[in-house]
């Protein structure tokens, strides 16, 4: 190359370094519209389950930690500024940002952080709360200052700070909640960096920045616009469209596929593994599920590896995974699962194994029906497939799909044999994925009616233990049991889908569709 | 006329109690529970007392009857309640999409009927002919082809075209009328197109009839203009079974576009019903239920009235 090309090449790199600098460096402005399949039914965080709430009300509120955006499951302050853990895991300290205020000028303050917590833990006045359960170990809260906080608890629990950073333990006003108990379930009054503008019910919602925001500098965003759209081909076209700049729950493969092929490079595909699981519940009061070997049998059958590998090509699902979600910390890695009943490689013993069980079960012919969600994406095909892998051992099985209400009903009232549940949770937390696995009788969500004390003196063995080491012995154990006397089988993980416009800047991927939605750091390049 | 006017509201009070009867015991025939999936849809670990006290906040948790006694009163004195879902007064849930529906359904018919009069005479008036054939094909293809996937076949034209889709919100046409009619031309066009081919089927055939009429051939042998026999004398007489049409069509259209709002992303009570149905919101679907019947009864009366407009034989007693 001569000296004249380096020259030239050097000068044209030096003259791009101002673009390629300006490009990152965030601006200020601009409406960012996004698309959600769902809407929120009332305003209260501490009521709400539903990422259909997350995507168009968080952005109005802030919460005493989060997730680092970029950084899961690193924790970070949201209101707090710092925090500290006491040695025996009995007391939380934490000291509050001081420039904070709520949309209405007043300033926040510890007492605000203790009402919404005692909100949390124990409503009072007509008020709801759906989260009560988590915060069973707090014994107390305490305000020594107007910008300290102290929780002390019952006993140790490992799972607190992450609880601190649950994206639904909105602060409110405890001057609004003093008046009324219930003042959230129908107004918006948060800290968060957008003031509420306007909810048009079935149609969309607005938020628009909070200029007194406590984080300087931020938002990006003028305002933002959550349009409501439930039907998924309306919500592909109107991203293809460039209507909305994104759709933040998650698209199916052949969605992402259909758009990247009509807006090429114009967009950006995220793909992370989702905190969502779909588990198989055996309804162990109906013969013959109430037998661990016929229950077992059919988890042998079933190939999760070669079945994971192939439903990812058609479904939102790719990872298989115990209890705790595939890359999680505390989860098992690949080696161990192989070790527990139904994940193991060679798929033609474990179905001799199956095939033997339902013997020595008395088992013959066995059929049964298998109640599915009537939700397309991911339950049908991973249904279907399941019916197919149970074929293989011998066994039929019929699909059946009521409508969700009725799904749901079923489950809780055991009018079924099988059926394909679900998993999904906010953050990666033992305390809350094991809750699908521990008695009927202490979880509301166990639908196999099954009561196993081991598994309940597991749980709470893990839940106290501080030593993140011993936790997760403590989980294999509690997993290996879980697996082998098979009262619910996970089948495999979710995989999130994510298609954004190119102009959006700032927002990051997590493998959970209820986080990094503040929208406080995101901007739009254009 | 008075009389007939008067009884004939008077019936509207049984159909609409035998319709609340109706509506109410089949909601609770339904299986499913509003509570458990508005907080169970996505996976909550809730207590069953949490769900309880959500019946009870509900009233769910009353003997049926008295559910049904506390609904009536409200609706004798004017109040449908509020939504179960959203906790927001039925009727402003309502209203808030009336406006989009009632505008399409009044676009369509707009458009129905001017494609379906003139195309539906003509047909007849040049029966048997290629002109009648291709209005044939023209209107069974309208029969044929279902709205919903009309109005696909649109979104997906305008996007492959111009990469551009009508807008997603509802804006009323006197804030922003270009806004507005951007927005609802092409759920009026993909209704209109299927409300005009049955509506010409019906033109034509009710005007072959009528011109087979004594009073046809009489006013021919008097000398009166075609022109005039046409539109005087056999129209006016053939548009009687043509107004029904229309107007079932129109009242269907109100709560009826369930497939074609979802399509299109309308806000309106199609869409809604969808909704609430599926939230087993028991007092919004009785409430859009009533809507819905009421207004089938108030224009087949009105239709009921404008035979008499239409036809001075018709008299009511």
């Amino acid at each position: 190359m001569s000296k004249f090309a380096v020259s030239a090449a050097l000068t044209a790199a030096i003259a791009l370094l101002p673009a390629i600098a300006d490009a990152q460096t965030p601006k200020r402005g601009g409406e960012l519209r996004f698309a959600v399949s769902a809407e929120p039914p009332d305003y209260d965080c501490h009521a709400a389950t539903s990422f259909a709430f997350i995507h168009p009300v968080r952005p109005h509120y802030n919460t005493l930690l989060k997730f680092d955006p970029a950084n899961y499951p690193k924790v970070v302050g949201d209101l707090a500024e710092s925090w500290e853990q006491s040695a025996d895991g009995l007391t939380y300290t934490f000291k509050l940002k001081q420039n904070v205020k709520f949309h209405d000028g007043t300033p926040m303050t510890s007492e605000d952080v203790k009402a919404s917590y005692e909100r949390i833990r124990n409503p009072q006045g007509g008020a709801r709360s759906i989260r009560q359960a988590v915060y069973e170990d707090i014994e107390s809260i305490e305000t020594p200052d107007e910008y300290t906080v102290v929780f002390k608890l019952k006993k140790p629990n490992a799972s607190m700070l992450t609880n601190f950073a649950s994206p639904w333990d909105c602060i409110y006003s405890a001057a609004k909640l003093k008046e009324d108990p219930k003042f959230p379930e129908r107004n918006i009054l948060g800290t968060g960096p957008f003031k509420f503008v306007e909810h048009a019910a079935g149609s969309h919602w607005v938020g628009e920045r909070f200029e007194d925001y406590h984080v300087e500098g931020r938002p990006y965003l003028d305002r933002y616009r959550a349009i409501f759209i439930t039907n998924t081909a309306a919500r592909v076209n109107a991203l293809q469209a460039g209507e909305v700049l994104s759709e933040f729950r998650g698209h199916s493969p052949a969605d992402r596929d259909k758009l990247v092929a009509a807006l090429g490079d114009k967009v950006e595909v995220l793909e992370s593994p989702w905190i969502c699981s779909l588990v198989v519940t055996f309804n162990t009061e109906k013969k013959p599920f109430d037998d661990a070997r016929v229950r077992r049998a059919l988890s042998l059958a079933i190939d999760r590896w070669q079945g994971a590998e192939a439903l990812s090509k058609i479904a939102l699902v790719r990872h298989v995974g115990g209890i705790l979600r595939p890359g999680y910390e505390l989860a098992a890695t690949d080696k161990e699962l192989e070790q527990f009943p139904g994940f193991g490689r060679d798929i033609n013993a474990a179905r001799e194994e199956a095939k033997k069980l339902l013997a020595e079960a008395g088992v013959k012919d066995l059929s049964f029906k298998l109640m599915n969600r009537n939700v397309a994406m991911p339950y049908t095909p991973v249904g279907v497939y399941l019916i197919d892998q149970w074929r293989q051992i011998g066994v039929t099985v019929e699909h059946d799909q009521p409508e969700t209400s009725a799904y749901i009903s079923n489950l809780r009232s055991g009018n079924f044999e099988a059926g394909l549940d679900f998993h999904c949770d906010a953050v990666d937390d033992p305390n809350l994925q094991l809750a699908k696995f521990v008695s009927a009788n202490r979880s509301p969500i166990n639908y196999s009616r099954a009561n196993d004390p081991k598994l309940d003196e597991l749980y709470e063995a893990q839940k106290g233990e501080l030593d993140a080491e011993k936790r997760k012995q403590i989980l294999r154990e509690f997993e290996r049991h879980a697996l082998t006397e098979a009262y619910n089988i996970p089948v495999v993980w979710w995989h999130r889908i994510i298609v954004n416009w190119k102009q959006i800047k700032g927002w990051h991927m997590s493998p959970s569709h209820y986080l990094n939605q503040d929208l406080q750091d995101v901007w739009l390049d254009q | 006329m008075l009389r007939y006017t008067i009884n004939r509201l008077l019936l509207m009070i049984p159909t609409l109690f035998g319709v609340a009867v109706l509506v109410f015991v089949l909601l609770r025939l339904m299986p499913g529970d509003i509570v458990e999936l508005r907080y169970l849809m996505d996976g909550g670990q809730i207590s069953p007392e949490v769900l309880a006290q959500e019946r009870a906040r509900l009233g769910l948790d009353k003997p049926i009857w008295e559910q049904f006694v506390d609904w009536m009163t409200g609706i004798f004195v004017g109040d449908f309640g509020v939504s179960m879902w959203t906790g927001r007064p039925v009727w402003e849930e309502i209203s808030s999409r009336f406006q989009l529906s009632f505008q399409v359904a009044v676009m369509a018919t707009i458009l129905a009927t001017l494609i379906a009069i003139p195309l539906g005479t003509l047909a007849a008036l040049f029966k048997d002919t290629w002109v009648d054939r291709l209005i044939q094909v023209f209107a069974i293809a309208g029969l044929a082809v279902p709205s919903f996937w009309l109005g696909m076949l649109i979104i997906l034209s305008l996007l492959l075209a111009f990469n551009w889709i009508p807008p997603l919100t509802f804006k009323p046409i006197y804030e922003d009328p270009w806004y507005n009619l951007s927005q609802l031309i092409w759920p009026a066009l993909a209704v209109g197109y299927r409300y005009s081919a049955v509506a010409t089927r019906m033109t034509r055939s009710t005007i072959l009839e009528v011109l087979q009429e004594d009073y046809i051939r009489t006013a021919r042998a008097k000398g009166v203009f075609e022109r005039l026999v046409i539109s005087r004398h056999a129209m006016k007489n053939a548009m009687l079974p043509v107004v029904t049409v229309i107007g079932l069509e129109f009242a269907f259209l109100i709560g009826g576009l369930v497939v074609t709002e979802q399509v299109f992303n309308l806000n309106g009570i199609g869409k809604l019903f969808v909704e609430t149905v599926t939230r087993k919101d028991y007092t919004m679907v009785q409430a859009l239920v009533m809507l819905v019947a009421t207004f089938f009864i108030v224009i087949n009366f009105i239709v009921d009235l404008l035979y008499a407009a239409l036809d001075p034989r018709i008299r009511y007693r």
